[in-house]
């Protein structure tokens, strides 16, 4: 069993200052990918965002970020992934609070 | 149109032409959402949590002991789609993986018979159970990670006069035996790990035949096999709209052929003095939006078909050992997790110094995970 690669790594060829970078991301697929373009797509200082299943037999995606100003794409990752944790904590609350509220049809379901 | 005031009516806002897509005879149009920074001039669109948390509207709307029904509103596609997909292959259950077959004289082989077995739902509670590991402490089958089931049947020809002619000759779900190994005796006292549905029909005997196995039950997630799914379903679709063109009422004689093109419930005919259709803001949710009125040359341009794009109406069946309303919250705990174990990673690239990328990908090390992990 070889070992286990990297989480996160930065791919070849990103500017020094990371204000244009590609990460790998091991062992996640559209799921993560799709949401993390979008949370960075919302940022103003992203100026191009995409990700890519570069072969669907490789478990990783691939993030491409380029930034305005230099500013560091690292950052704006970081950022993107508070959001979008703030975001799945603001819909699990408001699940919640319709689910307690409890004005909702129940039905019987014969299996 | 205008829609009525009664207390039936969906808020107002589902009528801004942003959130729609278009619906037509052989195309579907404005598909993905536009509202990003820099898109509309002099429009803000950049994340907010608190504008976030003012449009976004969960709502349960009909639960059963195996399904759930929710609206998911004010969100993009992307965050629903990943709740879906999380539902479908990373939220964990424990199902057979392994099968030791100490006899088996039945005609169904042992590796078919391995197979249904695997796909057999088990109602035991995922999170007491740790993973197996290639390596470590869990590499090997122990009472943290194995859950062992018996199946031992024997059929026979029943006595004269019992009503039946023989006994055993159906091998079911219900014939598991759980056999607790360890603490699992105490861990499972309160909920004895089983099949969620004792009826299901795993072979068919004949007198003299016999089945004797071992099963290993081991926690994984759907993404490895989809056995380990804990939904049958889970899907959604968008909110239908269905707008009335005001310049061009459909005609009282047709007002009946209309209401057929869609689905029960939709249309309404009000009769106050004259025929006249109206659509039911409440039926509009169940419309199957088949188009059929689009194939009518005569209701051209009387009506538009939509969905509104970030409206999703969410069923999901569970047949694994979660309650269908513990679904989404399953799937947001784990959406969280993987958050959280990118974040540390990209925390420690932070402080790591930014080495600007000269790590190169480690191909050939990404395949031998692969190969070894399936």
């Amino acid at each position: 069993m070889s070992e286990v690669p990297p989480k996160l790594q930065i791919l070849k060829g990103a500017e020094a200052d990371l204000s244009a970078a590609t990460y790998q991301i091991y062992d996640e697929s559209h799921t993560v990918g799709n949401a993390l373009r979008w949370m960075l797509m919302k940022n103003p200082k992203v100026s191009f965002c995409g990700y890519s299943v570069p072969h669907p037999s490789e478990n990783h995606i691939h993030l491409r970020v380029q930034m305005y100003d230099n500013l560091s794409s690292l950052e704006a990752l970081l950022e993107a992934l508070n959001n979008l944790d703030n975001l799945c904590d603001t819909i699990e609350e408001s699940y919640s609070s319709s689910l307690a509220e409890g004005s909702f049809e129940r039905w019987d379901e014969k299996s | 149109m205008s829609p009525s005031s009664s207390s039936n009516a969906l808020p107002q806002s589902v009528y801004n032409p942003r959130r729609h897509v278009g619906i037509h005879a052989e195309r579907i149009s404005d598909v993905s959402s536009t509202e990003y920074p820099g898109h509309y001039p002099n429009e803000d669109h950049s994340w907010n949590l608190d504008v976030f948390k003012q449009n976004l509207q969960v709502k349960v709307q009909r639960l059963s002991q195996r399904s759930i029904e929710f609206d998911l509103v004010g969100v993009d596609a992307s965050i629903a789609n990943a709740f879906r997909r999380i539902l479908i292959a990373e939220v964990p259950t424990l199902a057979i993986e392994h099968v030791y077959v100490w006899n088996n004289t039945s005609v169904i082989h042992d590796e078919i018979l391995a197979h249904r077995l695997g796909l057999v739902p088990l109602n035991a509670d995922p999170a007491l159970m740790e993973y197996r590991t290639p390596t470590g402490i869990n590499a090997q089958p122990n009472d943290r990670n194995t859950l062992v089931f018996q199946l031992k049947v024997e059929c026979s020809r029943a006595p004269r006069g019992s009503g039946k002619e023989y006994i055993n000759d159906e091998v079911k779900s219900g014939d598991l035996v759980w056999v607790p190994q360890g603490e699992q005796g105490s861990v499972f006292a309160d909920k004895p790990p089983a099949p969620t549905n004792k009826n299901i029909v795993l072979a068919k005997l004949r007198p003299g035949q016999e089945i004797d196995m071992e099963l290993h039950a081991t926690k994984n997630v759907g993404k490895e096999h989809a056995k380990w799914s804990p939904v049958a379903t889970a899907s959604y679709r968008l909110h239908p709209l269905i707008v009335l063109n005001p310049e061009k009422p459909i005609p009282p004689h047709l007002a009946q052929k209309f209401a057929s093109c869609f689905s029960p419930g939709v249309v309404k005919i009000g009769d106050h003095g004259e025929v006249r259709v109206l659509i039911d803001e409440r039926g509009m949710r169940n419309d199957s939006v088949s188009r059929e009125v689009l194939r009518h040359e005569e209701f051209a341009g009387c009506v538009e078909l939509k969905r509104i794009r970030d409206w999703f109406i969410f069923s999901v069946e569970s047949e694994g050992p979660y309650e269908p309303e513990r679904m989404l919250p399953e799937a947001i705990k784990i959406m969280r997790e993987k958050l959280s174990s990118i974040r540390t990673a990209a925390e420690a690239l932070l402080s790591g110094g930014n080495e600007g990328g000269d790590i190169p990908p480690s191909r050939t090390e990404g395949a031998d995970v692969e190969m070894a992990d399936s």
